[in-house]
């Protein structure tokens, strides 16, 4: 079997007395959508935080492709090839559509001042805008193009922060609820687009309290609480577990 | 067409101005084209979102270093005022270093204290900075011909074309970077820091390079000022200065390129009409902080935002025009 792409090892993140996460490990499979679940506050984003970068951890190790990327920085991370979206729409809401995505091609066509300085970046320019023009086409934002981003509505700004991160050509994507404020109709065209994601040969790592949605979705899934790892399995062996079902019937309202 | 129209059109009334002018307004039109650069290069460093204190300081570097450059070293003033420029963006990048580990208001004291600090080493230090009294006599530019026009820099009008090209020149620089890519990255650290590293950019390298490149511009006005007036010293640069640039700034707004612009054009022509005329010279800085709470409070986006208002109202009403022009 192929190692995996990542590796969540012993990973241990406190704030002040609060352990966030416990000693939490999980590996995710190369090209596989790979769901991350729990009850609210188990430590979902907090997980992202810090296999992004944006934490260190008190403890354990993040691996990807079993090179160690826990005490990176964000960019550092992203640079090699992991990038995230954020739980509450995070976008440049001052800026255009197509700006916002242009900044998700930062990576792939780096912006150089003394070739903008001297005009001779232009077919960097070019290749820039094709991407970042492909990246909301895929998303259905290309007639948006021109709109500030922070006067879509909240459906098209999710859509936008995926097309952000999409736009860079990531290896590993990290999803934290993608799919909150889409009706259902929205939801289910964009599960359509993960798989087509995956497809290209993108590793998805999905937070997600729309369980229909995670359930069709996963080839494994992770179910945390408390911080702590609480059961890994396949969406149908998940879906049975007693623990999962007794810690969303005893602790929160989203109950599948 | 019409733009390039406009635009010559412009350039020619720059041209012209001076002549309209007293030899005491020529002197004024000098020093409004340099504190232009001054508030442009302060809009390039708050691109990315900081506010420093510190910018007329720096600002000082240029202008002390350029001046002793060319006087001690006999360095050709041109060459000397961009070795100004350039000392202004290496003290810039040196200071980068302690106060990017800072952030908003943390930032703004700390490069106020760093102004200071820089401020006090030219008090102490009479060799080479000449202590409180600073540097007298720099060198003036050396006078050229450039065959349709004689610079002869005894005179302010030709000091002012030969700023007007300096600065015109920087200017376009300026915009061609926040044009560019370079430019978005710096809108996208400003508005959503955290986003932008998870695209891959390097928030602290971007946070320094704006405030570099500002740098370098600022020490390029203060290089321009000190070859004009011929003597320095620390007062030329202190906080009274910096509050006339923030006022310009704010009163004229961020949003755009000519925003900062707009206040300083403005204020100046404000202050030497009203003020000056008035006998309420004096009362400058008084008048300036009251001039900066009152667009605070009541015009938060700064005149440029009546500019923008003036443009999309023209535009609006070019579509409506157009539009019933193609339904009849
Ligand atoms: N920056 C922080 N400082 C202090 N506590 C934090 C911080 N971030 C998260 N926490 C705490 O850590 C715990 C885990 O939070 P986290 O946001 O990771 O949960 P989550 O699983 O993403 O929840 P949700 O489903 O509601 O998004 C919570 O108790 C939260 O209050
Ligand atoms: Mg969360």
């Amino acid at each position: 079997m192929a190692p995996p792409i990542l590796e969540i090892d012993e990973l241990t993140m406190r704030f002040g007395g609060l352990t966030a996460i416990d000693r939490l490990s999980f590996e995710v499979e190369r090209g596989a959508i790979h769901g991350l679940i729990g009850p609210n506050g188990a430590g979902k984003t907090t997980t992202f935080n810090v296999v992004s970068g944006f934490y260190k951890p008190a403890g354990g190790e993040v691996r990807l492709r079993g090179e160690t990327i826990s005490g990176l920085r964000m960019h550092e991370v992203a640079r090699r090839g992991v990038v995230r979206t954020f739980q509450h729409s995070t976008l440049f809401a001052e800026l255009s559509v197509l700006e916002n995505a242009l900044v998700g091609t930062h990576m792939s066509f780096p912006p150089n001042i003394f070739a903008a300085m001297a005009g001779v970046d232009k077919a960097n320019r070019r290749a820039a805008r094709a991407r970042a023009e492909e990246a909301l086409d895929f998303f259905g934002l290309s007639r948006l193009a021109d709109e500030l981003a922070g006067d879509l509505p909240h459906g098209h700004q999710r859509a936008l922060g995926m097309a952000v991160a999409l736009a860079a050509r990531p290896d590993v994507v990290l999803l934290d609820e993608p799919f909150t404020g889409m009706n259902p109709e929205e939801t289910r065209r964009m599960m359509e687009l993960m798989v087509k994601i995956r497809n290209t040969g993108v590793t998805i790592l999905l937070v997600e309290h729309d369980m229909h949605a995670i359930m069709g979705l996963c080839d494994r899934i992770t179910c945390m609480s408390f911080g702590r790892l609480l059961a890994e399995g396949n969406p149908q062996e998940i879906r049975h577990h007693p623990d999962v079902i007794e810690a969303y019937l005893g602790g929160a309202r989203h109950v599948a | 067409m019409t733009k390039l129209a406009a635009l010559l059109g412009f350039g020619a009334i720059l041209l012209a101005l001076p002549h309209a002018l007293s030899f005491s307004q020529q002197e004024i039109l000098v020093f409004l084209t340099i504190n232009v650069l001054v508030v442009a290069s302060y809009r390039l460093l708050t691109l990315t979102g900081e506010w420093s204190l510190g910018h007329v300081v720096i600002m000082g570097v240029g202008a002390y270093a350029s001046a002793l450059l060319s006087k001690r070293l006999g360095i050709y003033v041109p060459a000397a005022m961009l070795l100004g420029a350039g000392t202004a963006a290496m003290v810039a990048l040196a200071l980068s270093f302690p106060l990017f580990r800072m952030k908003g208001f943390y930032f703004l004291i700390g490069s106020f204290a760093a102004g200071e600090i820089i401020r006090l080493l030219w008090k102490r230090f009479r060799e080479p900075f000449g202590g409180p009294k600073g540097i007298k006599k720099i060198d003036p530019m050396p006078d050229f011909d450039i065959g349709v026009y004689v610079f002869d820099f005894f005179e302010p009008i030709s000091y002012y074309y030969f700023a007007l090209a300096v600065v015109g020149v920087s200017l376009w620089v300026m915009w061609r970077i926040e044009r560019s890519p370079v430019g978005l990255t710096f809108h996208a650290v400003h508005w959503q820091d955290r986003l932008a590293e998870a695209s891959g950019v390097n928030v602290r390298a971007y946070r320094t390079l704006a405030f570099v490149l500002a740098s370098g511009f600022a020490g390029l006005s203060g290089a321009l000022l000190a070859h004009y007036i011929g003597t320095i010293n620390p007062n030329s640069f202190d906080v009274e200065q910096m509050v006339f640039v923030l006022t310009w700034t704010i009163v004229g707004g961020t949003a755009t390129f000519y925003g900062p612009i707009l206040g300083c054009v403005v204020l100046t022509v404000l202050n030497e009409i009203v003020l000056r005329e008035a006998g309420f010279e004096q009362m400058r800085p008084l008048i300036y902080g009251l001039i900066m709470i009152l667009s605070v409070l009541f015009m938060p986006k700064g005149l440029e935002s009546l500019v923008r208002g003036a443009l999309s109202r023209r535009n609006a009403n070019r579509k409506m025009t157009g539009e019933t022009e193609a339904t009849e």
